[in-house]
């Protein structure tokens, strides 16, 4: 059932130095930007809107419509951010693309900035991938040489500057607001809404944040159009988008492919399981979204369709795990995770991730108790929708969702822990015993 | 026939939403958050990051709510601290709403599950938001099994505040009190996650230039007390009261400050006869619900070893002070009064810390039982320049005639003039923050340098040498257009200081300039006492009521009511401050009054004590030795603030009235004692308590009801013409709020929170005079010398800056004061002199 495949994002991505700008001209490079340049702010907003792009960073919030959030005017200095802090367990999407395309992105940060009138851009790269950096950093350059950036782009009269600017290393830092603190150079912290970026974002001024792959879209949009866009994906959810496989399957990697393609399609791309062992549990969109199981293979991964089956499409992170994987140990790692992530802001994803990893490690450890698995599933309601963003509910989703479905994994574990203290108690009666005779 | 009710639709006023709590129809102020609202209708939502004066941040996630917008319901539950209301919003609590009561119960038990619950040693047990409020919402038994978080405790954030990490909710109060409201962020959220902390740049694991900031200086406030206040929990105590009490032991009783004259309403709790600690009170027209350090902190002089108890009488013999009774005491005085008024007179130093209705009675005692004039509340430089300003544009005003702290957040600009508010009047200098922060105040300051309460009211400097003051004053019209234009706008003030007395013609600049721009003027000055002496008469030209001492008819109408013949009030201007000292020293009086006076505050502490050494006899009213009671023959304790009651005028004419506090010391106020005195000298004063003295002042208040002198302009007093020697600079100098000031003995939390001693200059100065940063120079005249670690600042050349008593008195080493050419040089350092 599945078309063939034409790759849009990645179709650049196997050229030799596919980084260059010359290779990137030689294929339709900057043609957008010099197109885009020539019509009005409006008309890209306009276009983005009828194209239905929606943010490829998680939310899938549409880019059009939150770039018609922009003031009209340019009483303040706009800014445009470029979320670069990737960093979703299993998402491996923004950095492919920044090292193998980089100026896809700047060539859509071109277009983009244009549409909301900012004239400067600033990339927030996570910090840990310095070589990303340093390929990134070098295309900007190239394009200001070029004359890409700057002043006067393309004779249009029109200014920007790209700063490129590395990440310290906080997941908390790709929420939106909390990148905009550390991009200030404070403890990245998620900030109050309202107010919006829009309205008061970095350095208090309008501001836009758009996710690495949303922007990157935005020149073949341009170029393409609206309906050759609105071709591939769903009605709701157009557009390609790059999946980003990992674990136990054949040839792990970035698959490009259309809104709304099921993992099994997905998985004949990447050569089905890894040595035939079958699927037992995966996520569509990184640890933050519920866990999907075998029985989900043929679920449309678009943003409705993923929210229908109880997931989100989150960054189409999809990590596979096969049946050699515990269910409880995989949550706990995650929990670990969201535990040392957890930005300290507010009690229930603070307390919550520190109280559920301890829970999961003891369980883990085989002395965990049956009662713990309410308690598990009661503190992820108390945490969920009541922390301050939405870290916490991505938290604990992997719990909920493990626990749901491969509860009986999770009574195992403390059946074993009953079984084991009554056997050490009757060994301590016996051991009694013993001393008693001797 | 039956009558349908008639539908009763509430009116919503402009700028109001109607909308529904708990079922319950309410309107609400636009903007106004739904914590808020709710609290109006007795709906208590819990909170813990809340609080009304600080920016919401919805960080502890306390006080969710459920919430219905246009019908729609909101798909989490919301925190009600960052909620605006809106119209028709329909809002379920704790009390309405099983999702919101669980979501709180939620978060109740995840904040528990790392507090210590050590309550039954902790300071805050019995009176902490977190044991009342997890009593109230929270679980009876913990789910939790597992291991706590722990932190070595306790932290030392400064001298006097010490963190427990273990207790901390990590509400971020504390961090956003000191950011926001002080603008001293010497504490910060440190680390994250489960890790995440309060710390100080010293705490935090990365210890590197950061810890300090550009000048050097560890972090420091003068507000950090309030931290202790608003935490809550026990995470922040005080060194001072840290397991001194338990709360349900104390008594509390509302009080005001003593301190400086921005008249703050506290709590002062006690326990046993002992005050154990000082709170702020809330005032929301005065203090808000703030309190500088020292006022919260500096108590202690009261129960100090020292304290006079006693009447002491310098005995013939051996010339030492011994306890006498007060029948002798009292005796010995009268006599050597009456004879000193038979003869050449007396003069009276009432000192700038009285009460309204102790200053009453100075000034009456002055005048009927020594029949004189000579009688100042001016313990410090002084002219009589200033006593015409105050006469003009400061007796008698009030709130509601003059500048208010509700003026001060309204103004669209406002003139600092001679005036350091954050050492001079914390609680001006927090509402000078407020309002440049809040409202974009735009706030202007005139000094030397840029201290740091130029930066932390966003303020901008006009720097001039030090005595220059004036000139630049008669100067902005031509010089600051940016300064006139803001003080021409409705609502501009200019809030003058203390320090103005030693600039010649700088209260006449001042009074020029509010009546070229229509600015308003009010005077701060530094001590609680000083402006209700004024109206109280405890000044040379003035009788109480604000009575001129040369309108004849009004001092007939005055010696009738006081009951006194007629003719026998003084008609003779009578001397200042300096004047009294400089005539006792020539002999031309025989006996000094000195109430609560430190020689080393005068503008010329060794002629003052010349004076003291010289006068036939001197009466010295204290609570504990002084240079004063070292020189005195008589000397009569009085009660501290807290062991009387009274009241006092604060900066703005507001009164602010307190009660006794800790009673049955036995112990008498200032007013008591002179009225026992003055019975012995044959005269009734009518101030026996501190009420009696009040209702005598009213009566003479309305006298003069409605008139003041206003109108005439202020005349520039003479001024020498001022020129620098060879080697000389200009010094400026002015007091710091934490410095070896007599009220704030026995307190070395306090006083290691105050500013490092530095004596700054400009680069270019130090290069001339070959001093080096951080090494040691002195500032000397012909009497003494102050040495101090130099700084480099940014200020103009030919000019020094040192604190004025931290930690030596400047006065007393130099005899020179703001303004004086002084000398300056490297002082050897101690290696050169090993």
């Amino acid at each position: 059932m599945s078309d063939p495949i034409t790759p849009v994002l990645t179709k650049r991505w196997l050229s030799p130095n596919s980084w260059r700008l010359s290779t990137y001209e030689q294929l339709e490079g900057y043609t957008a930007a010099r197109k885009a340049l020539r019509g009005t702010p409006e008309q890209l907003v306009s276009l983005i809107k009828e194209a239905g792009l929606r943010g490829r960073g998680g939310a899938g919030f549409p880019a059009g419509v939150k770039w018609g959030f922009m003031p009209k005017d340019e009483e303040k200095p706009h800014y445009l951010v470029i979320n670069a802090d990737e960093g979703e367990p299993g998402t491996c999407k923004d950095i492919p693309l920044m090292m193998a395309d980089p100026h896809s992105l700047i060539e859509g940060c071109i277009i983009s900035a244009y549409a909301m009138r900012a004239h400067h851009c600033f990339i927030y790269v996570r910090g840990e991938v310095l070589h990303c950096m340093r390929r990134l950093s070098a295309a900007v350059s190239e394009a200001y040489e070029a004359g890409y950036l700057g002043s006067d782009i393309f004779g249009s009269g029109f200014d920007l500057d790209i700063t490129v600017h590395a990440g310290a290393g906080a997941y908390i830092c790709g929420e939106e607001t909390a990148l905009l603190d550390s991009l200030e150079g404070r403890r990245g912290e998620p900030r109050l809404k309202p107010p919006f970026p829009a309205a008061s974002g970095l350095y208090s001024q309008p501001t836009t944040v758009n996710n690495v792959e949303t922007i990157a879209t935005v020149p073949f949009i341009v170029n393409g159009g609206v309906d050759w866009f609105r071709a591939m994906g769903t009605e709701k959810s157009p557009g390609p988008k790059i999946f980003s496989i990992s674990g136990h399957v054949e040839r792990p990697g970035q698959y490009e492919a259309p809104l709304g393609t099921t993992l099994r399609e997905l998985l004949d791309l990447a050569g089905g399981m890894k040595d035939g062992i079958p699927l037992k549990f995966w996520t569509p969109g990184g640890s933050s979204t519920p866990l999907f199981t075998a029985e989900h293979l043929d679920v449309p991964l678009d943003f409705e369709g993923a929210a229908e089956a109880g997931s989100m499409l989150g960054t189409t992170a999809l990590m596979i795990f096969n049946e050699t994987v515990s269910v409880p140990w995989a949550v706990m790692k995650w929990t670990q995770f969201y535990r040392h992530e957890s930005c300290g802001k507010c009690t229930p994803c603070r307390e919550g991730t520190y109280w559920l990893a301890q829970i999961l490690e003891r369980m883990v450890d085989g002395r965990g108790t049956e009662e713990d698995i309410e308690t598990l599933l009661d503190v992820c309601d108390n945490v969920l929708g009541r922390s301050f963003c939405a870290l916490g509910d991505g938290a604990v989703s992997p719990i909920t969702s493990g626990i749901q479905y491969f509860r009986s994994e999770f009574l195992e574990l403390c059946r074993q822990n009953a079984t084991s203290s009554a056997a050490s108690s009757g060994g301590d009666a016996q051991s009694a015993l013993v001393g008693a005779q001797s | 026939m039956t009558i349908a009710p008639e539908e009763q639709q509430t009116q919503v006023p402009e700028g109001h939403v109607k909308l529904t709590i708990d079922g319950q129809e309410i309107i609400a102020p636009e903007g106004e958050l739904v914590i808020r609202t709710a609290e109006r209708i007795g709906t208590v939502i819990p909170r813990f990051c809340d609080h009304p004066l600080l920016d919401p941040a919805g960080a502890c996630r306390q006080c969710l709510v459920e919430v219905e917008v246009n019908g729609r319901p909101m798909p989490k539950p919301q925190a009600s601290c960052t909620i605006a209301v809106a119209d028709g919003m329909v809002v379920r609590t704790q009390k309405s709403s099983e999702v919101a009561d669980k979501a709180q119960e939620g978060v109740m038990e995840l904040l528990l599950i790392n507090h210590p619950l050590d309550c039954p040693i902790c300071d805050k047990g019995g009176e902490c938001p977190l044991q009342n409020q997890a009593m109230a919402h929270g679980r009876a038994t913990s789910r939790f099994v597992d291991t706590k978080r722990t932190f070595p405790k306790p932290l030392s954030i400064s001298s006097q505040v010490l963190l427990d990490r273990e207790r901390c909710v990590q509400c971020q109060r504390c961090t956003r009190f000191s950011e926001q409201i002080a603008g001293d962020p010497f504490i910060e959220m440190l680390e994250r996650g489960p890790s995440q902390q309060v710390g100080t740049a010293e705490t935090s694991d990365i210890v590197d230039s950061a810890s300090h900031t550009s000048a050097g200086d560890p972090f420091q406030s003068y507000f950090s007390g309030n931290t202790i206040q608003i935490c809550p929990v026990g995470a922040l105590t005080s060194a001072e009261y840290r397991f001194r009490s338990r709360p349900f032991d104390l008594v509390s009783a509302p009080s005001v400050c003593e301190h400086c004259a921005a008249g703050c309403a506290q709590r002062t709790d006690f326990r046993r006869g002992k005050v154990m600690r000082r709170l702020a009170g809330e005032d929301p027209e005065v203090n808000e619900e703030w309190d500088c350090d020292k006022g919260r902190f500096a108590f202690r002089y009261a129960t100090a070893r020292d304290r006079i108890r006693k009447p002491l009488v310098r005995d013939p013999g051996d010339g030492e002070l011994r306890e006498a009774s007060w029948t002798e005491a009292l005796r010995v005085t009268s006599e050597a009064l009456l004879g000193a008024r038979a003869g050449a007179g007396a003069g009276v130093l009432s000192g700038g810390r009285l009460t309204v209705e102790d200053a009453y009675a100075y000034a009456k005692f002055a005048r009927v039982a020594l029949r004189t004039n000579d009688i100042d509340f001016r313990a410090r430089a002084h002219s009589d320049e200033e006593l015409e300003f105050l006469t003009s544009s400061v007796l008698g005003t009030s709130p509601g005639t003059a500048v208010s702290y509700a003026d001060i957040e309204k103004a669209p600009a406002v003139l600092c003039v001679a005036f350091e508010p954050e050492e001079e009047s914390p609680i001006v200098f927090l509402r000078l923050r407020k309002s440049a922060r809040d409202r974009g105040t735009k706030v202007f300051h005139i000094g030397q340098w840029a201290t740091p309460a130029v930066r932390k009211t966003f303020g901008e400097l006009l720097t001039c040498a030090p005595g220059a003051e004036a000139a630049v004053l008669d100067g902005i019209a031509e010089h600051a257009r940016d300064l006139d234009e803001a003080l021409r706008t409705d609502g501009a003030l200019v809030l003058v200081g203390e320090r103005a007395a030693e600039v010649p013609g700088l209260f006449a600049a001042v009074d020029s300039l509010v009546r070229r721009t229509g600015a308003r003027a009010a005077w701060v000055p530094r001590r609680a006492g000083e402006r209700g002496s004024l109206d109280a008469g405890a000044a040379p030209t003035l009788l109480p009521g604000g009575i001129p001492y040369d309108d004849e008819r009004a001092r007939n109408e005055l010696e009738s009511l006081w009951g006194i013949e007629g003719g026998t009030l003084p008609a003779r201007r009578g001397r200042d401050t300096a004047g009294i000292l400089a005539a006792a020293a020539r002999g031309e009086l025989d006996a000094l009054v000195v109430a609560g006076v430190d020689p080393d505050d005068l503008p010329d502490p060794e002629g003052a004590r010349e004076a003291l050494r010289a006068a036939g006899f001197v009466l010295s009213i204290e609570m504990r030795p002084s240079p004063v009671t070292e020189l005195a023959d008589v000397v009569l304790p009085i009660a501290p603030a807290d062991e009387k009651s009274g009241s006092y005028l604060n900066w703005e004419g507001r009164s602010r009235g307190f009660e006794v506090t800790v009673s049955g010391t036995g112990a008498l106020p200032d007013c008591r004692l002179l009225d026992t005195l003055a019975v012995e000298m044959d005269v009734d004063l009518f101030t026996q308590t501190p009420a009696a003295a009040a209702a005598d002042l009213a009566k003479v208040s309305e006298l003069r009801a409605g008139g003041t002198a206003a109108g005439r302009p202020v005349e520039a007093g003479s001024s020498a013409r001022r020129e620098l020697g060879t080697g000389q600079v200009w010094l400026a100098t002015w007091r710091e709020l934490i410095d070896n000031a007599s009220l704030q003995v026995d307190e070395p939390y306090l006083a290691g929170t105050a500013r490092r001693a530095v004596l700054r200059l400009s680069p270019a100065t130090a290069q001339r005079f070959g001093i080096e940063r951080g090494k040691p120079a002195s500032v000397r005249t012909a009497l003494g010398e102050v040495t101090l670690p130099a700084e480099l600042t940014d200020m103009p050349d030919d000019v020094v800056w040192v604190p004025a008593r931290s930690p030596v008195s400047v006065r007393s080493a130099l005899g020179a004061g703001h303004g004086a050419a002084v000398g300056l040089a490297a002082a050897s350092t101690e290696g050169d002199r090993g």
